[in-house]
């Protein structure tokens, strides 16, 4: 364990050590903050009425709307001098939720990361591969951070270039591979297709750390059979701080949830109402030592479980079941998150184009896949296959330079797409994922 | 002078042609030659049909997205080389053809083609300088829609 004291801390301690945090957090929000300082004086609640941690609920929630209000730097609470790296989440310009840390945030950062790795079994002797990509997504510098701080040796190869990808996991000895899931059943699929003569198991490669994407069980027993490797989930949100947020450990059944830096509650999405321990709703995350970017009861939208169990790697820290659902329209392709509400904007910037369009997902052996069909009207036909080739491949480079996905596009007849009670069904997504 | 061609917007999927023929059929409406330009999704048909007008309007009302654009029927000797002398002759005039097709029938021994250029009236001009027979509307549909 990287951190015994507090990954064994007895649930009683844990909470006393929380409503302390709690209080500073919640204050430090209030004070800096004048989003939260209208917020809570609207709900007719103070920082000082947090007595326990029940007090909680009174507090207003955070929504990524609130973000993309404040964009780029309106919600953070320290001068813009003690910021040392914000990281973004993919969004159309003004769209897109920036989060700011400070030179602490970052050592909190890296601090989770690195006890998710050690969770896994990972010790300073391994040599990982970060195979996210590096950049305003969480992900590459996440994991660079936590492994460095880790000691172990780290490999900042990116995402992409399998082949490459496969090179280094042979000639640096590579021990540990962090990328999404399905970027993982993809290299397993390079190795059967193209490299026949390459033998994944005369490699060092023995753990996997997967995240950024939901997978599933199966999803799990397909990598470890085809990579030969241990399979790991770490679960995080950039708007809480990235990877890291919770991990699973040597039991692989749920999530440990660093408690010591994140508050987490669950709410019915409907009502926002607190539910009990051990009932499913959407997750709330309130960070308790964030400088930078303080979020108070941030409404994450995922669906997923809390509940204690005497879990047999010795962590007392709460668990979350693995993600898998959602309470909004959010969808995550190949990592990245798109709204319906993104497409849509995409294609309504192109004259003629109607708001009759449909997306469908789809786990194509082992990557995402999106299609987008969209009617063809009297204003965008022509009678010549160039014109209408040049708009789907118009609208195929808004959505990778806007939502950084590269989508099929696929031009349909008028009516084609199906109406249900005078509503598009926008969103089909053919992935099994629960 | 120039001939109308009707142009719809067609899935590449079993019975979606049949569904665009079965409205013409319907409203009694003549193809008198057609092409069909396809790719992996869809395809376009482009027709020169009796009734252009009529065409067009029932097609838009049975939801079938469709256009009306003007092209030339050029009649050419029905004998081997000739149709490369006339692409000869188009691309010396710096004529582009966006697509061409063919009329089954012959007329008066000659081969009737259908050609989209990109600008119709300098090609018109072209052709009628250097002789060749541009058909006119109503020897092709004829003067009873």
């Amino acid at each position: 364990m990287f951190n015994k004291e507090i990954e064994t801390m007895p649930e009683k301690k844990m909470k006393e050590l929380q409503l302390e945090r709690l209080k500073w957090s919640v204050r430090h929000a209030y004070d800096n903050v004048p989003f939260y300082k209208k917020k809570f004086d609207e709900a007719g609640f103070h920082p000082d009425q947090l007595k326990s941690l029940d007090d909680m609920r009174r507090i207003p929630f955070l929504t990524k709307q609130d973000m993309r209000d404040h964009y780029p730097y309106g919600l953070f609470a320290v001068p813009l001098s003690k910021v040392v790296r914000v990281h973004a989440s993919s969004g159309t310009t003004g769209n897109a939720t920036v989060v700011g840390y400070t030179k602490n945030d970052i050592e909190v950062f890296s601090e989770v990361v690195a006890r998710s790795l050690a969770s896994y079994g990972v010790t300073e002797k391994d040599i990982i591969q970060v195979a996210y990509g590096y950049g305003l997504f969480t992900g590459g510098l996440g994991l660079h951070y936590g492994s460095e701080k880790l000691g172990a040796l780290t490999v900042p190869i990116s995402g992409g270039n399998t082949p490459r990808q496969l090179m280094l996991i042979k000639d640096f000895g590579t021990t540990v591979i962090a990328c999404t899931p399905s970027y993982a059943l993809n290299i397993a699929d390079y190795i059967e297709k193209n490299m026949p003569d390459f033998k994944i198991e005369e490699t060092r490669l023995r753990i996997g750390v997967f995240g950024a994407e939901p997978w599933t069980e199966a999803m799990r027993q397909e990598i470890e059979k085809r990579l030969k490797i241990d399979a790991y989930d770490i679960y995080g949100l950039s708007e809480v701080i990235g990877p890291g947020v919770s991990c699973e450990c040597s039991e692989k059944s749920g999530l440990h949830v660093f408690e010591d830096h994140f508050y987490v509650e669950i709410i019915d999405p409907e009502t926002g109402e607190v539910l009990p321990e051990g009932e499913k709703g959407e997750i709330v995350y309130t960070s308790l030592t964030k400088e930078a970017f303080p979020g108070i009861r941030y409404r994450s939208r995922d669906i997923t479980r809390l509940y204690h169990d005497s879990c047999k790697c010795g962590r007392t820290l709460i668990k979350m079941e693995k993600v898998t659902g959602r309470s909004d329209d959010m969808l995550i392709i190949r990592g990245v998150n798109v709204f319906p509400s993104q497409v849509e904007a995409v294609l309504m910037e192109v004259p003629g184009i109607e708001p009759h369009y449909q997306i469908i997902v789809d786990r194509k052996g082992s990557m995402d896949d999106i299609e987008v069909m969209v009617e063809v009207n009297e204003k965008v036909f022509s009678d010549e296959i160039k014109v209408l080739n040049n708009l789907t491949k118009h609208i195929t480079d808004r959505f990778r330079s806007i939502l950084g996905i590269s989508a099929k596009i696929t031009l349909v007849e008028p009516q084609t797409i199906p109406r249900s009670e005078g509503k598009a069904v926008r969103v089909i997504d053919r992935r099994k994922l629960s | 002078m120039n001939v109308t061609q009707l142009s719809a917007f067609v899935a590449n999927k079993p019975g979606h042609l049949q569904r665009v023929l079965k409205v013409l059929a319907d409203e009694n409406i003549n193809i008198i030659t057609l092409t069909i330009a396809e790719t992996s999704d869809f395809g376009i048909l482009r027709m020169i049909v009796n009734d252009p007008e009529k065409g067009y309007r029932v097609l838009k009302e049975n939801n079938i997205t469709c256009s009306t654009t003007d092209v030339l029927a050029i009649e050419i000797d029905d004998r081997p080389g000739s149709l490369y002398k006339a692409l000869d002759a188009f691309a010396k005039m710096n004529l582009n053809i966006e697509y061409m097709y063919a009329f089954t029938e012959k007329r008066e021994g000659k081969a009737v083609m259908i050609f989209r250029f990109e600008d119709i009236e300098a090609a018109k001009k072209a052709l009628i300088d250097s002789g060749y027979n541009i058909v006119r509307k109503i020897d092709i549909i004829g003067e009873n829609k």
